[in-house]
């Protein structure tokens, strides 16, 4: 549950509001219209407006992407998963290391993670040679890394919910009683 | 030669044809045509539901089941309703797995229905209850809904049309086609007009978790009283999206439940063995998912009926399944013509609302069960549509 859903049970109805707002743009297209949101709410265009405006402003809404399958273009992008274990340090854990990775722009993604390792990173580059040199040259020699696994992508599937090749197509009669 | 005319049962030979054959055969030639016609949900059953139904295919689950259906899922299925709606049925007598929602009605209906019994069927409703009812030599009076009453069933109208030839009673909510539904004090006054009478009930629940806005769907079977005069048919079509896997369930007292079970061994012998198992699963593990769709068509619900308000046209607002049926008795056309030139001029196929009974005249059913996308782009060619025929 999310914390502005178990913040709306408290505080009622404008953050169950937002809550379905956040849900409609999880799920659409990040383009979809202010009115059209109105419509599938029953409110005023003006209302889903001040809404967003205030997720925008609280963080709460991050920001909003494209998924490009970069396979169906000429550009070649090498994506990889590097495993990283770390030295937590004292009074920071693992917050401090944490960012020095993420200033990157190559880094695509940073998690904190339980289990064998620490960190798991996503790295896009041009090619897996420039990929295997970042880890190299960058992330490997800090001080508090211990071991790096780098692990290549071959082939997305499915990235943030939206399945890349989908050939459901509506198989149903035209019409049905 | 065999002249088959002479040899075939009149009574089959005159049921009327389906309301939309003829816009089925037009639309099934055209390429660019987009609907708006269908009566099933647009999803995909559930992954987890799927999964099960392929697992038992692995484990060899490839035979009958007892006629009443899988215990385990009759076991589910009452403790589903104890569950969402606080009704108890005994899983070894009070219910049968069917195939679909549709096998059930037939089923009641024949196990009830004399010949000259008159059988009360509230209009504009779903197709299948008068032809069963002819079928079972019964007499099908039609109830006539308005929208000025939210298309719900009122005591008096009902009050009116019972005689002493009166069996049954059907209560089509939530509706298809009009979206209409009766609340908790609805049923409560058409309870108040059966009591003291030996009116039994089929009550048709398919759309049941199809509710929105405040109130939660009631089954006939909660009100006081009504347990023992009650059918309730429901199914899984709707709910978790499975109309292929055609399973359905009534629930009802145990002499009726008993001679229903005792047709379906003669014509169906079990439900299919595969749908069961998956069935389960969809029971006991997926309310997540039938939360995650109803929100989704409620949007879209929202979004349509918005749509045709603001081309002008009255739509009275829907709060079940996945219909709207909105009036175009403002364009001085039938709805047959209107669904006719509408698939003809723009290529958006929607249903006469004359396809389910006569008081369904003057109205056109659309379903939301589609993308947004899709709606919106039919939306926009009805409204041309509208446009240019409506009366100045």
């Amino acid at each position: 549950m999310t914390i502005y859903a178990r913040l709306s049970k408290k505080r009622g109805k404008v953050l169950i509001f937002m809550d379905e707002i956040l849900k409609i743009l999880d799920k659409e297209k990040s383009n979809i219209s202010r009115a059209k949101i109105a419509q599938m709410l029953g409110t005023d265009k003006q209302e889903v407006a001040d809404a967003i405006e205030k997720l925008e402003k609280d963080n709460v809404i991050v920001g909003y992407k494209t998924i490009v399958n970069w396979d169906k273009t000429d550009r070649e992008v090498v994506t990889a998963l590097i495993e990283l274990r770390i030295t937590p340090q004292r009074g920071e854990g693992f917050d401090k290391v944490a960012e020095r990775i993420y200033k990157y722009p190559q880094v695509k993604s940073l998690y904190l993670m339980s289990g064998a390792y620490d960190l798991a990173v996503t790295i896009e580059g041009k090619s897996m040679k420039e990929v295997a040199l970042f880890v190299a040259q960058k992330l490997a020699p800090m001080d508090s890394v211990i071991s790096t696994a780098t692990h290549f992508v071959l082939k997305k599937y499915k990235d943030e919910g939206i399945i890349f090749e989908d050939d459901e197509k509506d198989t149903r009669q035209v019409i049905t009683l | 030669m065999i002249d088959y005319e002479k040899l075939i049962s009149p009574v089959v030979a005159n049921l009327p044809p389906s309301g939309i054959r003829k816009f089925f055969d037009i639309v099934a030639e055209m390429k660019d045509a987009i609907s708006l016609g269908v009566g099933e949900p647009d999803f995909t059953t559930p992954w987890s539901v799927r999964e099960a139904g392929i697992y038992s295919l692995e484990k060899g689950q490839t035979h009958y089941t007892a006629n009443a259906g899988l215990m385990e899922l009759r076991e589910a299925i009452c403790e589903y309703n104890e569950r969402k709606y606080g009704v108890t049925y005994d899983p070894k007598k009070e219910v049968i797995v069917t195939v679909g929602g549709s096998e059930a009605i037939d089923l009641m209906i024949r196990t009830l229905v004399n010949p000259g019994d008159e059988v009360l069927i509230p209009e504009p409703c779903f197709v299948c209850y008068k032809p069963c009812t002819v079928m079972a030599g019964g007499v099908p009076v039609p109830i006539e809904t308005k929208e000025e009453d939210d298309f719900r069933l009122l005591p008096s109208q009902l009050k009116a049309k019972i005689t002493d030839k009166t069996k049954l009673l059907i209560l089509p909510y939530p509706n298809n086609p009009t979206g209409g539904v009766m609340s908790k004090s609805d049923l409560q006054a058409v309870a108040d007009v059966l009591r003291g009478t030996d009116i039994l009930v089929l009550s048709d629940e398919i759309y049941g978790e199809l509710r929105y806005g405040d109130e939660k769907h009631t089954p006939f079977s909660a009100i006081d009283g009504m347990k023992e005069r009650t059918v309730v048919v429901n199914g899984f079509s709707k709910t978790y999206a499975m109309t292929g896997w055609r399973l359905g369930y009534a629930l009802g007292p145990e002499r009726i439940i008993k001679l229903m079970t005792k047709i379906h061994q003669y014509g169906i012998m079990s439900a299919p063995t595969t749908a069961q198992c998956a069935a389960i699963e969809a029971l006991k593990n997926c309310d997540d998912d039938v939360e995650e769709m109803r929100q989704e068509y409620n949007y879209r619900r929202r979004y349509i009926v918005d749509g045709f308000r603001a081309m002008g046209l009255s739509c009275f607002e829907p709060l079940g399944a996945f219909y709207v049926f909105p009036c175009i008795k403002s364009t001085g056309m039938t709805s047959d013509e209107f669904c006719q030139k509408l698939l003809e001029e723009e290529k958006v196929a929607v249903v006469p609302g004359s396809a389910f009974g006569e008081s369904g005249e003057g109205f056109i059913r659309c379903s939301y069960a589609y993308s947004i996308e899709n709606i919106q782009e039919a939306l926009r060619r009805i409204e041309k549509f509208v446009q240019r025929h409506t009366r100045k």
